[in-house]
């Protein structure tokens, strides 16, 4: 149980801004070092808590500038952790990030944070509870405004509700049969059990078709996955780069230089999007890039939209059919349109067709916009369980109710419907009996 | 004068199996009661047991209690409740012969060693200088010296019996109540409710057209509640069923001016699980009719306990009622039903002990504490009788938890929660229900009895041979091996996969019963049959009761954290006001307990979790020179 203590664990760091290349940069400290650190690491005083100062930046080992930007310190217990947090906004350069990071990490009782190990701190020292930290963890990792709505409707508990929907449905079909039990002796309705497990198994339903839509609150938080697949030399890394306007992968005139998945996230109209720029697709002797194409493939396999992408000089459909992982659901994008004269037709092969050139930016902008449309409906406006925590819940719960339909003994009947109920009570709140007690009352004229 | 060592105030159900407890433990034991001969007095329903209640009995009887032995010399109909369904929900019933029952009791009083009976009229309590309890005031102002006393007063704390209009201060019907110690109670500071009960009218069952009614007999064998008792010598007798009808219920729908739970002269909560005829008419008056059940008082009283309409209408309309039923059209009322109002002590103003946090030495068992019944109150006696008679001798505390006992869920609720209504045992109150079963209390608690000295030799002997001779069965099966056409030729459908299957294996199907394998084995015929009951559910469970296994774990590792009684909850950061506010008024022992107040937030828990860690690493590390590892 490392850091699950509120007081007494080293002191964490990381680099609490996006990664990649940025104009700032925020590296933060938490823990009872924070002080110490962000004292070893500026030329000059410690500014006073919550005051940001403008200070050099210095690597402690050497005496070194890495930058100048400015400094943050909160004490404990006022901070978003409850432990001392220093924060440092410097230059988003690889180098002033990187050798900041090193220079913490060789102070004494720093370590690189982990995942979540922040908002685990926040919550153990009652900073915030279990939903709000979820909602949060999402927050901080949003890249894009449809991620900041979801996460602030799962503050909100639209999700909460739902469950608390199913709960109360369960809690009735709960008391139904408890009433079966307590008072076997009374006259009750005919029926109570059977009825009680056809209402389980509707329930059990609605929560299988909550689980099964497509992820979608999954893929919200990580992003839709986008591959680029195709012939080498098609010009794949190119258009990956053309869309992210920035230098991610390595673009050469070369066949095969691409010879593993590289990826680049994206915001697509407001939607997170996985570009996966995958091996050109083809036959090849060499090892290596027999484990990219093999990759490739399989990246494609997954890939909620997938670009088909072929040089518009010696384009035609055969292309297409000899290249046969091409899903018939793919987007044909023809690179290269400012080398040939006559327009692209609209659609081939059965697949629809985007004519761009990566070169003069020629149909770019319509390529992003119907990207964006597809993974738009792939995110859709369903709202899927968001983290692992809640399938496993609505998991325990959906397995309880199928064994409803094994199980001939009504007091285990029971026992599933309360295994059932609890699940979901554990995502927000728990089981009190006085709930199905206040059920049986209500509905039944109960006592002699 | 004489210093005794538990003083038990009350020779109700509660105050009989404190004081049989304490002197079994050895202590110096007096029972202070108004009147001897109403020593184990049934005041309501003649019958005990029932579902969850038969469960209680049962484990006050593996514990070397004696409400079991006293009901079986009493029953005179026994009944399973539940007998078809599965074994945790069953419930074993009896209606009891009142007299039968209050002689039974008082005899087996009479026998307890270091027990002596007082009759008596206990007016206040004496609190030494250091604020432990030190005995009690009689009204004749003699006090009775003793360091741990156990109240069980029942409904007589500030009783006010209702029949219409008419209202008279008592504890039950022609007994005076108790004032003294209410206001002693209310002095010093703990916190009162009011609740209410009710019962039904009484007739004269030579008066009743029994033709017609139809009729209810008990099982053809008795199951005793006691696993001491071997057979049940009463001859059995049967119930009779009749039922109210719409000119009755017009009849009180008239008359609800003078009711005086709706006319707002009773204020205290009643029990929901048991309303009065009136509260049914009006709260289901799409019923056309209720159930009523006339229960025989005794082989040798000819009086009917109608169960079914208790009510604390006027005498007229109670008798104008009656003649709506049929069977009762020319019934005589012997006694009118009424309604009776009386104090409760919040029970979370106890520990699981049932000692008083307030004054130390005093302990609370029964309807004192806001339960009803019987089987509730004498379980309640049990374990205020034991923890009594250990403090007195320097020993520690006896409370059983959750996952062992009706009687711990009950306790823990009570001691936890607290309660709006009058409290009644449910089985649905148990998470673990499905190992809390009546068949296997002895197995659960007799030797947990037997540890703090309660249960007899013979009791502890019976225990040891049952769970002895099942475990010598549960080797005996796993030994039986075979193959799935052996299975198929035995008639058994199970899967042709290969699988060899044990004899254990095989009764966990629901469709196999260890007579099945009996007829194939003959041999296994000398497994005793408590034994094969056991093994019998134990296989039918086995997946359900694992996943229980580990669900206890959890649980016991959640009791293990305890909270300091004088945790101070305003100084835990990250606490809501209402969080706080429970917490400071529950005062749980341990974290388990604390998990189950209503609205406390995993959030909130957290929050303890961390102040008690931050709390204990404050005095357990050094301060300086603390380096991460």
């Amino acid at each position: 149980m490392t850091g699950q203590r509120g007081g007494g664990d080293a002191t964490i760091f990381a680099l609490s801004s996006a990664p990649g290349p940025a104009g700032i940069a925020v590296v933060r400290a938490s823990g009872p070092d924070a002080g110490d650190a962000l004292a070893a690491t500026i030329d000059g005083a410690v500014p006073p808590p919550r005051r940001a100062a403008y200070r050099a930046i210095i690597d402690p080992a050497t005496g070194d500038l890495l930058d100048r930007g400015l400094v943050l310190w909160f004490p404990a217990p006022a901070s978003a952790t409850g432990e001392a947090i220093a924060e440092w906004h410097v230059h988003g350069g690889r180098a002033v990030v990187g050798g900041l990071l090193e220079a913490l990490g060789a102070l004494p009782g720093m370590r690189p944070a982990e995942a979540g190990e922040f908002s685990r701190r926040a919550f153990l020292n009652t900073k915030m509870d279990l939903t709000a930290i979820e909602g949060l963890a999402d927050l901080v990792v949003a890249e894009t405004e449809a991620q900041r709505r979801q996460a602030v409707r799962q503050m909100d508990g639209v999700l909460g509700t739902l469950y608390e929907e199913w709960r109360h449905t369960l809690i009735a079909a709960l008391a139904h049969v408890e009433a079966a039990f307590d008072f076997s002796d009374q006259e009750l309705p005919e029926g109570l059990i059977s009825s009680a497990v056809a209402t389980a198994r509707s329930v059990a339903e609605a929560i299988r078709a909550h689980l099964d839509d497509s992820h979608r609150g999954e893929r919200l938080r990580d992003g839709v996955l986008v591959a680029v697949v195709g012939p080498p030399n098609a010009g794949k890394s190119s258009l990956v780069n053309a869309l992210a306007r920035r230098d991610v992968a390595i673009v050469s005139a070369s066949p095969g230089t691409t010879r593993d998945v590289i990826e680049v996230h994206l915001d697509l109209g407001g939607v997170p999007v996985t570009v996966a720029d995958t091996a050109g697709l083809r036959d090849t002797g060499d090892a290596v890039e027999q484990e990219g194409v093999r990759r490739a493939r399989r990246r494609a396999a997954d890939a909620d939209v997938v670009l088909a992408v072929f040089d518009a000089v010696d384009f035609d459909e055969a292309a297409i059919v000899e290249v046969s992982d091409i899903p018939a659901e793919a987007l044909v994008i023809l690179n290269k349109m400012d080398l040939v004269e006559q327009p692209a037709a609209g659609r081939v092969a059965g697949r629809r067709v985007l004519a761009v050139s990566c070169l003069t930016g020629l149909g770019l902008d319509q390529l992003v916009t119907v990207v964006a449309e597809r993974a738009s409906a792939c995110v859709g406006e369903g709202l899927g369980p968001t983290r692992a925590r809640h399938r496993a819940a609505l998991a325990t719960c959906v397995d309880a109710l199928a064994r409803l339909d094994h199980v001939a003994d009504a007091e285990l009947v029971a026992e599933d419907l309360r295994i059932a109920t609890q699940a979901l009570g554990r995502l927000i709140g728990r089981v009190d009996v006085e709930d199905i007690l206040d059920v049986i009352f209500a509905e039944f004229c109960i006592g002699k | 004068m004489k210093i005794y060592d538990v003083i038990v105030v009350g020779g109700g159900h509660a105050g009989c199996e404190a004081a049989a407890a304490a002197a079994r433990l050895g202590a110096e034991t007096v029972l202070i009661t108004h009147r001897l001969e109403t020593i184990g007095e049934m005041s309501c329903n003649p019958a005990i047991g029932g579902v969850a209640k038969g469960t209680l009995v049962r484990e006050i009887d593996a514990l070397g209690g004696v409400m079991g032995l006293v009901a079986d010399a009493a029953g005179i109909q026994f009944r399973v409740l539940n007998a078809s369904k599965g074994p945790a929900v069953r419930g074993p019933r009896a209606q009891a012969d009142r007299a039968l029952y209050k002689a039974a009791m008082q005899a087996c009083l009479a026998e307890q060693d270091n027990l002596t009976i007082m009759a008596g009229a206990v007016a206040d309590l004496a609190v030494d200088d250091a604020g432990n309890a030190a005995g009690v005031v009689t009204e004749d102002g003699e006090t009775v010296r003793g360091g741990r006393v156990i109240i069980t007063t029942g409904t007589f704390l500030g009783g006010l019996i209702h029949i219409g209009t008419e209202q008279s201060p008592a504890g039950r019907m022609g007994e005076a109540p108790e004032h003294g110690l209410s206001r002693r109670f209310s002095a010093m500071g703990f916190a009162l409710g009011r609740l209410k009960t009710g019962t039904p009218p009484r007739l004269d069952g030579t008066t009743i057209d029994w033709r017609g009614l139809d009729v209810q007999i008990g099982d053809d064998v008795p199951k005793p509640f006691s696993y001491l008792t071997a057979h049940i010598r009463n001859p059995q007798v049967p119930c009779h069923i009749t039922h109210t009808t719409e000119a009755g219920h017009q009849l009180i729908r008239e008359n609800l001016d003078r009711a005086p739970i709706y006319s707002g002269a009773i204020g205290g909560t009643g029990p929901r699980y048991c309303p009065s005829i009136e509260d049914k008419v009006v709260r289901f008056a799409d019923r056309p009719r209720h159930q009523i059940f006339l229960e025989p008082e005794g082989l040798d009283d000819d009086t009917i306990y109608p169960n079914g309409i208790s009510t604390s209408l006027p005498r007229d309309v109670q008798e104008a009622l009656l003649k709506t039923i049929p069977g009762l059209e020319s019934a005589v009322m012997r006694r009118p039903g009424y309604a009776i109002e009386y104090d409760f002590i919040d029970p979370r103003e106890l520990r699981p002990t049932l000692e008083t946090r307030r004054l130390p030495g005093l302990y609370l068992a029964g309807q004192i504490n806001g339960t009803t019944g019987y089987e509730e109150a004498a379980a309640q006696g049990l374990v205020a009788g034991l923890n009594a008679a250990r403090a007195a001798s320097g020993a520690d505390a006896f409370v059983l938890d959750r996952a062992e006992a009706m009687i711990g869920v009950m306790i823990d609720d009570l001691v936890t929660l607290g309660t709006r209504e009058p409290y009644r045992m449910f089985t649905s109150r148990a998470e673990y229900r499905l190992n809390l079963r009546p068949d296997n209390a002895d197995l659960r608690l007799t030797a947990k009895g037997d540890a703090v000295g309660s249960v007899s030799a013979e009791r502890r002997r019976r225990a040891k041979e049952k769970s002895d001779a099942i475990d010598g069965a549960r080797g005996r099966l796993a030994r039986i091996r075979v193959t799935p056409p052996e299975a198929i030729k035995h008639g058994f459908a199970v899967r042709q996969d290969g699988q060899v299957r044990s004899g254990l294996y095989l009764l966990g199907y629901s469709s196999i019963s260890f007579d099945d394998l009996k007829s194939i084995w003959p041999d296994l015929s000398d497994i005793p049959a408590a034994a094969a009951e056991q093994i019998e559910i134990e296989c039918h469970y086995a997946p359900y009761l694992a996943r229980q296994k580990s669900e206890i774990e959890a649980f016991r590792r959640e009791s293990a954290l305890s909270l300091p009684l004088d945790l101070d909850y305003a100084s835990i950061g990250g606490l809501s006001a209402e969080a706080r506010e429970k917490l400071s008024h529950v005062r749980p022992e341990t974290l388990a307990a604390a998990a189950r107040i209503p609205g406390l937030t995993p959030a909130a828990l957290t929050a303890v979790l961390v102040y008690l860690r931050a709390h204990e690493s404050d005095s357990r590390r050094p301060r300086v020179g603390v380096a991460e590892a």
